[in-house]
């Protein structure tokens, strides 16, 4: 369909941004695109204003801290991400959610930001977010805010950024000597939206998992995580027994809805085998920087 | 994808735009609407109908342009995000009579039927060979698999990219000629 009769304007300040954002009781901010531009194309949402930030200076980049930290601008596209080899090297965990987002002509478009924005339960980057302890950074005219990861997804796209809010930046932690990750999805064609996929992030000190987080997509109406899973690895040397008895109480744990692609008890099962197939991967490679 | 045009717009309500970018080399001034996408504005009031919308909401690649030499979806971008952008459309490709080697390569390998989609898999080989110029067969599978073709069964259109594959680097190494690597001394599969 075509979309809705919108206003639209482009500042080119962060603080026109913001006050534009604030001015209006149903502004929608646009960076990338490829979430906000399918809800207007299917009359899903049809906002008063459209707040297009494309040209706001200072978003688009890629920043490696001192600590070994990185942070990801709000303008910066998943494509870049995917291409960058600071991602690559200090946070491997977002690198490796690159592939799986749409098609390679969708992530030269969209922004990684948005994307945790948008806060959709079947994307891979709100599911990483949480496996990583990322920090979101919210810019309002009445300051700026941190939200750890773990306080962001409050609902089917709905997050904890108030609505006169931009999320500027996302921040991964460092990625430590012995982390170890992998992200795993199954779709029903490359690119579409999962049926089930994890973001897998465990630690090894000297060869005892003492951490692992697993969080789940596509199975809740936010990315959630499954702390009995994850206690079950605490303490075990990675090995076939321990990643299936994880994959048991993934399973057992996880409560997916159906719909006409798979039903419930297919995502309970594949959500188990995804476990088993991410913890493998990830304790079989050195993917620590 | 940073267009170069760094000014800003003031709110435009259920009104008109401006746009001036560059089509196939040439530039392009339109007044369009703010909620109009940048693949209508490029059919409707530019007149290049070799962009084709299928699903209109970035399912079935159809519609698929080059901004900046990166394929993106028209359909999923307001034609107000393009303004001061490079934008190749698949008028763009042909060097007068002569196809571009991705054109030349499907076409030797009938890859299409009805060719409704073919603009789009046409520009996101040709951004794909731009970014891999020896793309494995597996890599171009994968790149493809963003747009939808509802007559082939899709090989005929992998064999017309690997075929591109190969037109380019014969192309881009004529036979007889060293290749940069082999005068450099260097091995190029390493």
């Amino acid at each position: 369909m075509k979309n809705p009769k919108f206003g639209y304007a482009r500042p080119t300040t962060l603080d026109e941004a913001l006050d534009l954002l604030a001015s209006s009781e149903d502004a929608k901010l646009l960076a990338g695109g490829q979430s906000l531009l399918p809800v207007l194309a299917l009359r899903l949402g049809s906002p008063d204003l459209v707040v297009d930030i494309g040209r706001v200076p200072g978003l688009d980049e890629i920043t490696l801290a001192a600590d070994g930290s990185v942070a990801i601008g709000a303008l910066v596209r998943h494509a870049e991400v995917e291409d960058s080899h600071t991602v690559a090297g200090y946070a491997p965990l977002v690198a490796a959610a690159m592939p799986w987002i749409g098609h390679r002509a969708i992530r030269n478009q969209g922004t990684t930001v948005g994307s945790i924005a948008h806060g959709d339960p079947a994307a891979e980057m709100p599911a990483v977010c949480l496996s990583t302890s990322a920090v979101m950074t919210a810019v309002s005219a009445r300051g700026e805010r941190s939200i750890p990861a773990a306080d962001f997804f409050d609902g089917f796209l709905t997050t904890a950024l108030e609505p006169d809010e931009i999320l500027t930046k996302v921040t991964f932690p460092p990625w430590r000597t012995g982390d170890r990750g992998a992200v795993v999805e199954q779709a029903r064609r490359h690119g579409d939206y999962a049926l089930v996929g994890l973001s897998a992030r465990v630690h090894v000190t000297d060869g005892v998992i003492d951490e692992a987080v697993l969080a789940f997509l596509s199975v809740a109406s936010t990315p959630v995580r499954v702390a009995a899973a994850e206690e079950s690895l605490i303490g075990s040397a990675p090995s076939t027994d321990a990643y299936a008895l994880a994959a048991e109480v993934v399973s057992n744990n996880l409560t997916p809805g159906a719909d006409v692609h798979a039903t419930a008890n297919y995502r309970k099962h594949l959500a188990g085998v995804l476990t088993k197939r991410a913890l493998e991967q990830a304790l079989m490679s050195e993917v620590a920087a | 994808m940073s267009p170069q045009n760094e000014q800003g717009v003031r709110v435009v309500i259920g009104g008109t735009i401006d746009i001036e970018c560059t089509i196939n080399g040439e530039p392009v001034a339109v007044e369009t609407e703010v909620r109009r996408s940048l693949s209508d504005v490029i059919r409707h009031e530019v007149g290049l109908t070799g962009t084709h919308l299928g699903c209109e909401h970035g399912v079935c690649g159809a519609c698929t342009v080059l901004i900046d030499g990166k394929a993106v979806r028209s359909c999923l971008m307001l034609a107000a995000q393009a303004d001061g952008a490079d934008i190749t459309t698949i008028e763009g490709l042909a060097d007068g009579d002569e196809y571009h080697p991705v054109q030349q390569a499907m076409h030797d390998a009938m890859a299409f039927q009805c060719a409704f989609c073919s603009p789009g898999f046409i520009l996101t080989t040709v951004a794909l060979l731009d970014r891999k110029p020896d793309a494995t067969g597996d890599e171009i599978k994968q790149e493809l698999s963003g747009n939808l073709c509802r007559c082939t069964g899709y090989q005929s259109i992998l064999d017309g990219a690997a075929k591109a594959v190969e037109l380019m680097s014969e192309t881009a190494n004529p036979p007889g000629q060293p290749t940069a690597d082999q005068a450099s001394g260097e091995r190029s599969d390493v």
